[in-house]
């Protein structure tokens, strides 16, 4: 008998088809693992469940818990249903709290919605919190969640999820806004209560990897539709739809590289380089302190070479590349590009050794302009910018690099997906010829299947154009599918380095071996 | 956009009340049913009529023609302070806001608190009082409290922009912090610039209306909105009309214009939007 059984599901939101005939059965006790990519439909089915569509929404088909259906309830009965018989936990533990009510009240709101007495609320909540591993000692119920980590926050939203042990969690992408140690306590944790409770855990996720570890049945979703489900085993090792074959082989992709082009000259040197920031005042008169984000780092860059840096959230990779390219002074210690030193106010000259390619491919690029305009601004950059066909030229052989139209030119960046903005991101980057480019978490916000088209694209400039990378990244798998060498970053020091191989396989530095072991493989199956 | 402009009731409602005081102002440079200059006793105190559409005043001036005219100093006493303001106070905003934390940065901001603490009615006051009445001494007071508005506004705005990457590339591109402003950041904040314009430019007239009131905006025999109301105070018992015609244009400019304001938010805001 199994606990949700969706049969048939379909979903148009104002008459656009977003769902086609979705069947799927979670069993009590059950980890379902749902996996896609941006677009796929995972979430509108975990919101049918909820009946959270959005506004406009037709479904048909049968949606039933326990034999109960959903889809027949009206909204009222709906609400008792939410929160008591399924719970739900969000991506982003920043924003599903609120940050003026403490975590207790808001554990225990679950409870009071549904008609429990205030004192037994507070207790099952409680319970809750220990359980998820929030024990009252150090986590006190009137704690507010500015004063807790992110892997924290996660925890009481799962408590929140879990205070009146639904029969159903749905758990929509749970960990993807955690860093890797954190994200093996949580999914661990989520484990743990689906073995203790018995619940059926709907996990939707984009990372087959994590998926790989801990569900027991899987689903892969395309374009609204599952294109194969079945045993997890059995859907990795037999692998019968092409979509899952390519998900599964741009999930562990390496790309070609030849990496004979590495060259003795270095490119980027960075001796001793301490960055620190002001903190507010304690008090009117009091000496504002100092946080040292980035503490005695050296790293050099050979021509041609790309180089790794791993780390995760607030240990300084972000500050240590705003330093780099020379947009924040140091308060200690070197940088030299090709042999030049980089201040706050270098020169030109300098600054067009190097560019930037940053994370978000929505946020990189100015709205209004077009993508010729978008493009061609570190043109700025050069003594005397080409203009006229010239430019239309370099235009044209940019794009061209990156795999884009020349026609693109003319379009505004909205008209772009995530995958070909990043691109533009690169083509930008590349216009003016720099030696160096620094890739901030280039690719950490691309479905898999772009991600690999992207790292191919990298791969192919770097060994073309003989170009040096500083690839910053918390996702293990990348950097060690891209890079020559890598540095493990800790709280503003380099704790490890050398060769990315010699590194992964034999990790010196106990951080790096718990890092390494705290992120999901991907086994062949 | 222009779609959703022209569907929000409130923009529509709004424009058209703005419109018609904007037409009436215009249509007084070269027409208005009597000259409102000259002054005919014998036809004093009218109540609204087919001649005189909103009545006659106590020196038998034609109130649609005055309230025609008063429109006019109005919008151009506003038109100029809101100009002012935003002359003055974006570029602060966006230097603040380039320069953030610096002591630049400080000194506007806290001069501009400094403008902010004072009540500005009475500095407006003072400031007429001081350098006499008058409508380019009304503009000027009304205006230096808009500088704070628009510094204010573009600077919290710009600060947001500033932190992000397409801010950072610019500046790994080696564009200047003021190249910066004017290419990236303006633009940016536009929207909030216009629908902040349309309520300061409400407000911009409520405050000339109230410095007329009191005597020290334009000066007779200029008819404005606020010297008509101030003159019709003593005859309000018995002729009320001169009270209402003015009293109405202030009110239904004012609510014409924030429900613009209101709308143009709506519609350039897509937080507000998708929450309809």
């Amino acid at each position: 008998m199994s606990l949700l059984s969706i049969q048939n599901l379909s979903l148009a939101i104002h008459g656009t088809s977003i769902l086609k005939d979705v069947s799927l059965d979670i069993a009590p006790g059950e980890v379902f693992g749902i996996i896609g990519e941006s677009g796929s439909g995972k979430s509108m089915t975990a919101f049918s469940v909820m009946s959270l569509a959005p506004t406009g929404s037709e479904a048909t088909g049968k949606i039933t818990l326990n034999g109960d259906d959903l889809l027949a309830k009206s909204e009222a009965a709906m609400c008792a249903v939410r929160g008591a018989d399924i719970g739900m936990v969000f991506q982003e533990p920043m924003t599903a709290l609120n940050p003026v009510q403490t975590i207790g009240d808001q554990v225990a709101e679950t409870g009071i919605i549904h008609g429990l007495p205030k004192a037994e609320a507070r207790a099952k909540a409680r319970e809750a919190l220990n359980r998820v591993g929030l024990p009252e000692d150090r986590f006190r119920m009137d704690r507010y969640p500015h004063e807790l980590s992110g892997g924290q926050r996660q925890r009481v939203v799962i408590a929140m999820a879990i205070a009146l042990r639904p029969k159903l969690l749905i758990a929509d992408e749970p960990t993807t806004a955690l860093d890797v140690t954190t994200q093996a306590e949580v999914i661990d944790l989520l484990k743990g209560l689906v073995d203790e409770f018995g619940m059926g855990l709907m996990l939707i996720t984009h990372d087959l990897a994590l998926v790989s570890g801990v569900a027991d049945h899987i689903a892969i979703m395309r374009h609204g539709e599952i294109v194969e489900t079945g045993e997890t085993k059995a859907v990795f090792a037999e692998m019968k739809h092409p979509y899952t074959r390519a998900l599964f082989a741009a999930s562990s992709h390496e790309p070609e590289r030849k990496g004979d082009v590495i060259e003795d000259t270095p490119v980027l040197e960075v001796q001793n380089l301490t960055r620190d920031y002001t903190l507010p005042r304690a008090a009117l008169l009091a000496k504002p302190g100092h946080h040292r984000a980035v503490d005695g780092v050296s790293l050099t860059i050979r021509k041609g070479e790309n180089l790794g840096l791993v780390g995760e959230s607030g240990c300084g990779k972000s500050t240590l590349t705003r330093a780099i390219l020379g947009l924040e002074p140091a308060q200690g210690g070197s940088i030299k590009v090709m042999g030049e030193t980089v201040t706050a106010d270098l020169s030109l000259a300098t600054r067009r050794r190097m560019q930037v390619v940053f994370q978000d491919p929505y946020g990189s690029f100015n709205p209004r302009w077009r993508v010729d305009r978008l493009i061609t601004e570190p043109f700025q950059l050069l003594d005397s910018p080409p203009t006229g066909a010239a430019r239309d030229q370099a235009v044209a052989e940019a794009l061209t690099n990156v795999g884009l139209g020349q026609d693109d030119a003319e379009k505004y960046i909205h008209e772009f997906s995530g995958g070909q903005r990043q691109r533009i991101a690169i083509a930008r980057a590349l216009i003016i010829k720099p030696d160096l480019i620094i890739l901030d978490e280039a690719v950490s916000a691309l479905d898999v299947s772009i991600r690999a088209q992207i790292l191919d694209l990298l791969a192919e400039l770097s060994d073309k154009l003989a170009l040096s990378y500083l690839f910053i990244s918390h996702d293990l798998s990348v950097v060690r599918a891209v890079t020559d060498r890598v540095l493990v970053m800790q709280a503003g020091k380099i704790v490890e380095e050398g060769e990315t191989e010699a590194v992964f396989q034999n990790p010196q530095h106990p951080y790096t071996r718990q890092l390494i072991a705290a992120a999901p493989v991907l086994e062949s199956a | 956009m222009i779609k959703a402009l022209l569907t929000n009731w409130s923009v529509r409602i709004g424009g058209l009340l703005s419109l018609i005081f904007v037409a009436g102002a215009l249509i007084s440079f070269v027409w208005t049913p009597f000259d409102v200059e000259t002054l005919t006793i014998k036809e004093k105190l009218q109540t609204p009529n087919l001649t005189y559409w909103f009545g006659t005043d106590h020196f038998g001036r034609d109130i649609f023609s005055m309230v025609m005219v008063g429109a006019r100093t109005s919008i151009a006493v506003a038109i100029v302070a809101v100009g002012i303001g935003i002359l003055l106070g974006v570029p602060l905003g966006l230097a603040a806001a380039a320069r953030r934390g610096g002591l630049l940065d400080e000194l506007i901001m806290r001069t501009n608190d400094l403008i902010f603490a004072f009540p500005s009615l009475v500095i407006a006051i003072l400031i007429t009082a001081v350098f006499g009445p008058g409508a380019v001494n009304a503009i000027i007071a009304i205006g230096i409290f808009n500088v704070p508005v628009f510094a204010r506004l573009s600077r919290g705005a710009a600060l947001s922009l500033w932190a992000r990457d397409f801010v950072m590339a610019a500046q790994v591109a080696g564009k200047s912090a003021a190249r910066i402003s004017a290419e990236h950041i303006l633009p940016n904040i536009l929207n909030l610039l216009i629908v902040q314009g349309t309520i300061q430019f409400s407000l911009g007239i409520l405050a000339e209306a109230g410095l007329s009131y009191v005597g020290l905006g334009a000066q007779p025999p200029i008819p404005s909105w606020g010297r008509m109301l101030a003159e019709s105070q003593t005859m309000i018992s018995f002729a009320p009309h001169i009270a209402i015609f003015p009293g109405m244009a202030i009110v239904l400019t004012v609510l014409g214009l924030n429900l613009m304001g209101d709308g143009l938010r709506d519609v350039f805001d897509p937080r507000l939007r998708r929450a309809r």
